[in-house]
């Protein structure tokens, strides 16, 4: 039954990539609508959420020590005798996963069915929605994945699917090679993998997490210690080079410059794909062999220090962008950095919490931009928009209780886990002060510029030119075409709510959003006992601090998020006071929109003397040697021919000939031997 | 002396042979018409006849004249082939001439 929960996207990618390649595809194919491959997609990822859940309950109703259920699918591959490798296409769902099988197919099903709204116009929905389900199988293998060559396969799986769909449009130059940058930094991050993978095996002989776990637990079911005859600089090797995995996949520094462009993609792509899931692959996997990084603290405290620069970094480019879905994908890179920083410190706990939460209010951020830029006409520069608040009802709402979640005001979701964290990094025995003031300033800076955004595109004076006379009434929205959304000659478009198809989904993840934190509250976290067999409170790192502390540093990041909002509310009540200080600080926010000009900097010190490199060695080697030898080859074969040809006279008389001769001189030499 | 009693040199017989023999053959490789060259090629094959009575004569061996029986057939076939191919042959291109049919150089 565990097979079936990857195996339904799987048929929905079949039906309708078979639709799409033999009736779409194909030249002069016919046109289509998203509703019906929409509601397959649909279909086929609620019927694992179904799924998830029966079997989550199921698992809810076992011992907790218990809480497994797994199923080999067939044997992969076996190498060796009976005591050679041997590899199963096996599943295990436990406590940690079944969570994020969960939120895949939970908030995957809610973005299937928003994109039947957005991609409404599309050309090939059909193709759309068998990626988007390709990608949930990927996702779904990945998390079930009962050892690391499983997870690895649903890890590559998922980084296609990525690369398919952020280049979607790729008759869009731009869009092509932001999917290709995104699918070119991965591959180097899953170099990184693999060698952590290639050292797990050589070193413990296994690669399935149980057997793992096995090696690092003594008889009476406690961590214990690191396993006999493995050092521990073996183990942080094998810890950092997973983790160059991560920072990959998860988008850390040094390798998160792709996932701001992978924004090129659809929207409902960028919520599923970009900010809930695929994203987080890399804290599950932490997660999952947390048995390991516990014992190593200099890996750890590398992971904490990447992820908390990451969310400070990431946040302070946010700030200075003028792109509402660029502004949300430093905003997601930012709390990738905070769920990693929570890794890094030993709370798996809080990491697992935050990538929860994140997934509900950022999918909904995301979407709720998707329907903004929806009714915009494409539009998706911030300082274009503002005061969509009476046109857009339904999405100003769900997008408030979005923006209140991420800037951690409680009782919204993003509160408890960021809390969580910023307690962890601050009193964690790997944690410290400066982690904690890095993370406490990230959240400040969070909560201006999701405040700068919201305000700007919701509140405050229009900021673009209207249709005159919203004279049509809502009825004709839903059927117009996609001509209509063009927008006219003089630049004025016709603002309107989006479908009830999108703004449903968007009511549902506000709702979630508003009370998904509630599984985690502090010192009577549900979710802290129920992921217990996975994460042992022994690899939580031991508290020695005042309990009153929590306190105060929770006032304390509550207060830096109000003041945050607040300032942000007051500067750009007024644009002009906005516009004055950005003169003043000209230089720093150059610095900031251009994003620290990395991009520039990998340019120009990997990619351009890589490109110059390919081009010298395509120039110099490959056509001026490897194609003058097999042009030559050619050639002389050519040559060969055409002189060789030249007996051939067709005269049947000039064979016989040329048969005697044969003839004699074979005979001859049978007689005679050679003279 | 009776006739049956007439013998002929057996070298002599031999070399008459080979003379026909190569008389064909260079019939066979220099000449342009295709009936000339069958004629040639009967020529040849009559020749062997003759060289295969010889030898059986004088080895005292009945093979040899078994083997002309199998060679006039075959001879007999060939010819009944051959003729039906230049027919067929001159209805499509018109001429028995081996220079103008050399098809096989395309």
């Amino acid at each position: 039954m565990l097979a079936w929960i990857p195996l339904f996207p799987l048929i929905g990618f079949l039906i309708n990539g078979c639709w799409y390649a033999f009736f779409q595809a194909p030249v002069g194919g016919r046109k289509a609508h998203a509703t019906l491959p929409g509601i397959i997609a649909s279909l086929s990822i609620f019927a694992s959420f179904i799924l998830s859940l029966l079997l989550f309950l199921q698992l809810k109703d076992m011992p907790a020590e218990a809480r497994v259920i797994e199923q080999t699918v067939f044997n992969w591959m076996h190498i060796g005798g009976s005591s050679g490798f041997h590899l199963d296409m096996a599943f295990r769902l436990d406590s940690l996963n079944t969570l994020f099988t969960l939120v895949i197919t939970g908030v995957g099903t809610l973005i299937h069915i928003y994109s039947i709204g957005y991609m409404s116009h599309d050309a090939t929905p059909g193709r759309f929605f068998s990626y988007l389900n390709l990608f949930c199988f990927a996702m779904l293998m990945l998390v079930l994945g009962a050892s690391l060559p499983v997870l690895f396969l649903g890890w590559e799986g998922v980084g296609l699917c990525s690369y398919l769909l952020i280049g979607y449009w790729y008759t869009d130059d731009e869009k092509a090679s932001a999917g290709k940058k995104a699918f070119i930094v991965n591959r180097v991050g899953d170099f990184g993998f693999l060698l952590g993978m290639f050292l797990i095996f050589t070193t413990f002989g296994s690669l399935d997490f149980v057997a793992l776990k096995t090696a690092f637990i003594s008889g009476h079911g406690a961590l214990a210690a690191i396993p006999a005859g493995v050092s521990p600089g073996t183990i942080t090797a094998i810890c950092l080079l997973l983790f160059v995995g991560c920072m990959g996949k998860s988008a850390q520094i040094p390798l998160y410059v792709w996932l701001p462009d992978a924004m090129a993609g659809p929207t409902p792509v960028s919520a599923l794909i970009h900010a809930a899931t695929m994203v987080t692959s890399g804290i599950y996997m932490v997660a999952r062999l947390n048995f390991m990084f516990s014992f190593s603290p200099t890996a750890l405290g590398v992971i904490a220090t990447v992820g908390a620069f990451t969310a400070f970094f990431a946040a302070t480019v946010a700030i200075a962008q003028n792109d509402i879905k660029k502004v949300l994908a430093y905003s997601t890179v930012s709390q990738l950095g905070y769920m990693f920083l929570a890794c890094g410190v030993g709370a798996y706990t809080a990491g697992v919490f935050h990538v929860i939460t994140h997934a509900f209010f950022k999918a909904l951020l995301f979407l709720g931009a998707g329907s903004v830029i929806h009714g915009m006409s494409e539009e998706q520069d911030i300082t274009k928009m503002g005061g969509l608040r009476t046109r857009m009802p339904v999405t100003f709402a769900v997008f408030a209780i979005g923006w209140l979640a991420i800037c951690g005001l409680p009782p919204f979701s993003g509160f408890f886990s960021k809390d969580e964290i910023l307690w962890q990094a601050f009193s964690s025995e790997h944690g410290s002060i400066f982690l904690w003031a890095l993370g406490a300033v990230t959240a400040v800076m969070t909560a201006f510029y999701m405040t700068r955004l919201f305000y700007l595109t919701f509140l405050g004076q229009p900021r673009f030119k209207e249709v005159a006379g919203p004279g049509k009434s809502h009825a004709a929205h839903d059927s117009h075409g996609h001509d209509s959304h063009a927008k006219p000659k003089d630049g004025a478009i016709h603002v309107h709510e989006s479908p009830l198809s999108m703004t449903g989904p968007l009511m549902v993840l506000a709702v979630l959003s508003a009370v998904g934190g509630l599984i985690g509250i502090p010192h009577m976290s549900w979710l802290e006992k129920w992921l217990e067999p996975v994460i042992p409170e022994a690899a939580e790192a031991a508290t020695h601090m005042v309990p009153s502390m929590e306190w105060v540093l929770m006032g304390v990041s509550v207060l830096g998020a109000v003041l945050g909002i607040a300032y942000a509310f007051n500067l750009y009540k007024d644009l002009a006071k906005a516009a004055k200080l950005k003169q003043r600080y000209a230089g720093l926010h150059k610095i900031l929109e251009n994003k620290w000009y990395v991009d520039e900097f990998y340019q120009g010190v990997i990619v351009r003397p890589i490109f110059n490199l390919s081009q010298a060695l395509w120039k110099n080697f490959d056509v001026a040697v490897i194609d003058r030898v097999v042009l030559g080859f050619g050639r002389v074969t050519q040559w060969t021919g055409q002189s060789a040809r030249t007996i051939q006279t067709g005269s049947i008389q000039v064979y016989a000939f040329v048969l005697l001769i044969g003839l004699v001189a074979s005979v001859g030499y049978l007689i005679y031997g050679l003279v | 002396m009776a006739l049956s009693e007439f013998q002929v040199e057996p070298w002599l017989v031999l070399a008459f042979c080979s003379a026909i023999f190569f008389i064909g053959l260079a019939g066979l490789l220099i000449r342009r018409n295709i009936l000339v060259i069958l004629m040639c090629i009967e020529l040849m094959l009559n020749a062997v006849n003759l060289t295969f009575v010889t030898f059986s004569k004088i080895h005292n061996h009945m093979g040899g004249q078994m083997s002309v029986f199998f060679i006039i057939t075959v001879a007999a076939a060939e010819s009944a082939v051959g003729l039906g191919l230049v027919i067929a042959m001159f209805r499509t291109v018109r001429s028995v001439d081996t220079d103008e049919i050399q098809l096989l150089k395309q």
